[in-house]
């Protein structure tokens, strides 16, 4: 997937907050090649991979160990010494899960804000990154900049008037509450504006000719050429808006309206001593994004070489 | 597009030829800009009014600079300030240097190899820091069954409260530094995707002019990589750092800022003084010293990376 860029690069960080670089510095990657252009010898490849392969089972093993708990009865899970294979293997935390838990009802709200937000990003991210790129108007770099600036601020310093403003709206405690304060953000305008501005004008010149309007150029001509980039900005505000935490627990309360993040992470208070159903919780919680990533690997690894995201 | 309204007959008004120039700019990029005033920048500025009154949901009054005065008499922030900047320090230190590491011996293996690791890497980090968190609180169990304690008795050591002994341990305490470790097994996986990036284009004879000259794997490392890395490194570590500044999950899902404070970190103390006590006023002075901190950081980064981007 080719996403270009020409002169900047945004990077979200771990707290979905973009960083701004110049792309001078992300240079762009020169194909398959090996470093110093000799190829390896037998014994530097194993003991390369000596090193890589430990490193990457104790990356993995968080994911392994909570499937892995999940799947033990409760009562088998605290033997000593641990066991490291699903022993006496049942869906037995699960269907507790199940009973105890709206954990369809969660997975359900998270989907909801989910989408919501993705396709807020994709319209409106790719509009504003369509017009920085395009368009000529008075006090459009000025925008932009203000924009970009944006990067400097945490989140958490706008929490509390933000959650004012929603409490004024009467949308505390409601999912529209949780979408609402996220229908945009500086990562997808950025990546937008990158891309866009790759493309030739002649072809918004010649539908222009042929009597389209402005919204119709928009949507018909500059969003299909931007499918590399509409899909990157799509994954990665799903995911960023699926595994979102803070905000979410703060606006929504009731428990029929939780998250799965925040609802499993109340189910660590509630039933702090049964582990096999807080990693049951956790599992369902996880293997979405954890399919996604299969499925999308390209984007993703590409979405964080270009434009970068979660770490 | 632009002389089609100088052209049209009568010759419109000068609003209406402005309109017509550049209105389709102005509304592309309104929703977001509608977005970043009202979430973005307003809030901004209301949190800087909201530290100087007594504010919670119902009233709020002036008292100047009381709630910065009693932050900084506060040990209670104290303690989160140091426990933010120690976490801060030790993971940041570690994930620019093992995402560096990994990066180097990425590089070198054939293509195939090399999307593997990636991926690998990368994986664990699409899921939401709640889940994860959890397993980490799981493996840090208290009890001879818990996973790290299991790992102890094998050495004859233990069984230690992980996340529940507040006793000096190493300038901090066993419980900070519990959650310090399980930060530092995580692997830094948009750092090693940029790493690799910025190693794709180095330029291949350099090495093999080292490699003539002999130079061994460590000295290659040494002497032209990391040199040559140093642009990326800066702009690594600062994403790094500001999302380590801004830590919550973690300590939410694993400690709950305990025992005591031995755990607290600022945005977990913003969050709790603003909405589990709603202390409005007093959480917003503590966000703002840290966007002071971030934007500081950030304006750094800026700064040093337009005076460094010579390769």
């Amino acid at each position: 997937m080719a996403t270009p860029t020409s002169s900047g690069v945004s990077v979200r960080s771990p707290r979905e907050v973009p960083v701004l670089v110049p792309v001078e510095m992300l240079p762009v990657v020169g194909g398959a090649t090996n470093a110093s252009g000799r190829p390896l010898r037998r014994r530097e490849r194993l003991a390369i991979l000596a090193i890589l392969v430990p490193v990457a089972i104790i990356g993995l093993f968080p994911m392994y160990w909570m499937v892995t708990t999940a799947l033990t009865p409760s009562s088998a899970a605290i033997r000593v010494p641990p066991s490291l294979v699903p022993l006496d293997a049942s869906t037995e935390n699960l269907a507790e899960l199940f009973r105890q838990a709206p954990i369809l009802l969660w997975a359900f709200n998270s989907l909801v804000i989910a989408v919501a937000i993705m396709v807020c990003h994709v319209v409106f991210d790719s509009m504003a990154g369509y017009a920085f790129a395009k368009k000529r108007f008075p006090g459009k770099n000025l925008m932009f900049l203000l924009i970009v600036s944006s990067l400097m601020v945490p989140v958490e310093v706008t929490l509390v008037p933000r959650f004012i403003l929603v409490t004024r709206l009467g949308l505390d405690d409601n999912l529209l509450g949780v979408i609402l304060p996220s229908i945009a953000d500086v990562f997808g305008i950025f990546l937008m504006r990158q891309f866009i501005r790759t493309l030739p004008t002649e072809l918004e010149e010649a539908a222009r000719v042929d009597g389209a309007n402005e919204w119709h150029v928009f949507w018909r001509i500059i969003m299909p050429l931007s499918r590399p980039a509409v899909a990157t900005v799509a994954i990665f505000s799903f995911v960023g808006a699926w595994n979102a935490f803070l905000w979410p627990l703060i606006v929504l309360s009731k428990r029929e309206l939780l998250t799965l993040p925040v609802g499993v992470a109340l189910l660590q208070q509630e039933f702090s001593t049964n582990i096999g159903l807080q990693m049951a919780g956790a599992a369902v919680g996880a293997i979405p994004t954890i399919v996604l990533f299969l499925f999308f690997q390209r984007q993703f690894l590409e979405g964080v070489r270009v434009g970068g995201v979660k770490g | 597009m632009t002389t089609t309204a100088e052209r049209a007959p009568g010759a419109p008004r000068r609003g209406v030829r402005f309109w017509r120039r550049y209105g389709a700019g102005y509304l592309f990029v309104l929703p977001s800009m509608v977005f970043f005033v009202l979430f973005m920048f307003l809030p901004l500025g209301w949190s800087f009014v909201i530290s100087f009154q007594r504010s919670g949901l119902a009233q709020s009054s002036w008292i100047g600079l009381d709630n910065y005065v009693s932050l900084l008499n506060d040990p209670v922030f104290g303690q989160a300030a140091f426990n933010t900047v120690l976490y801060s320090v030790v993971t940041v230190a570690v994930w620019v240097l093992v995402s560096m590491v990994l990066a180097t011996l990425i590089h070198p293996l054939p293509p195939r190899l090399r999307t593997f690791f990636r991926a690998a890497y990368y994986l664990p980090s699409v899921t939401s820091a709640v889940f994860v968190a959890l397993v980490w609180r799981w493996v840090f169990n208290a009890n001879p069954w818990g996973l790290a304690n299991y790992v102890l008795s094998l050495f004859g050591a233990g069984p230690l409260g992980f996340l529940s002994d507040p006793s000096p341990f190493l300038g901090a305490n066993v419980a900070l530094w519990s959650v310090i470790l399980s930060s530092v097994l995580t692997i830094p996986a948009v750092g090693v995707v940029l790493y690799s990036a910025a190693l794709s284009a180095v330029p291949r004879d350099l090495y093999e002019a080292a490699e003539v000259e002999g130079a061994g794997a460590i000295a290659k490392f040494r002497h032209i990589t990391i040199p040559l890395l140093k642009p990326i490194t800066l702009y690594v570590a600062v994403i790094y750092t500001i999302a380590a500044f801004e830590v919550f999950e973690r300590v939410y899902v694993m400690t709950g800022g305990g025992p005591g404070y031995a755990t607290n970190t600022i945005v977990y103390l913003i969050w709790r003084t603003g909405f589990r006590f709603g202390e409005y006023g007093l959480a917003s002075a503590q966000a703002f010293l840290l966007f002071i901190v971030i934007a500081t950081i950030s304006l750094i980064q800026f700064r040093a990376l337009r005076s460094d981007v010579e390769y």
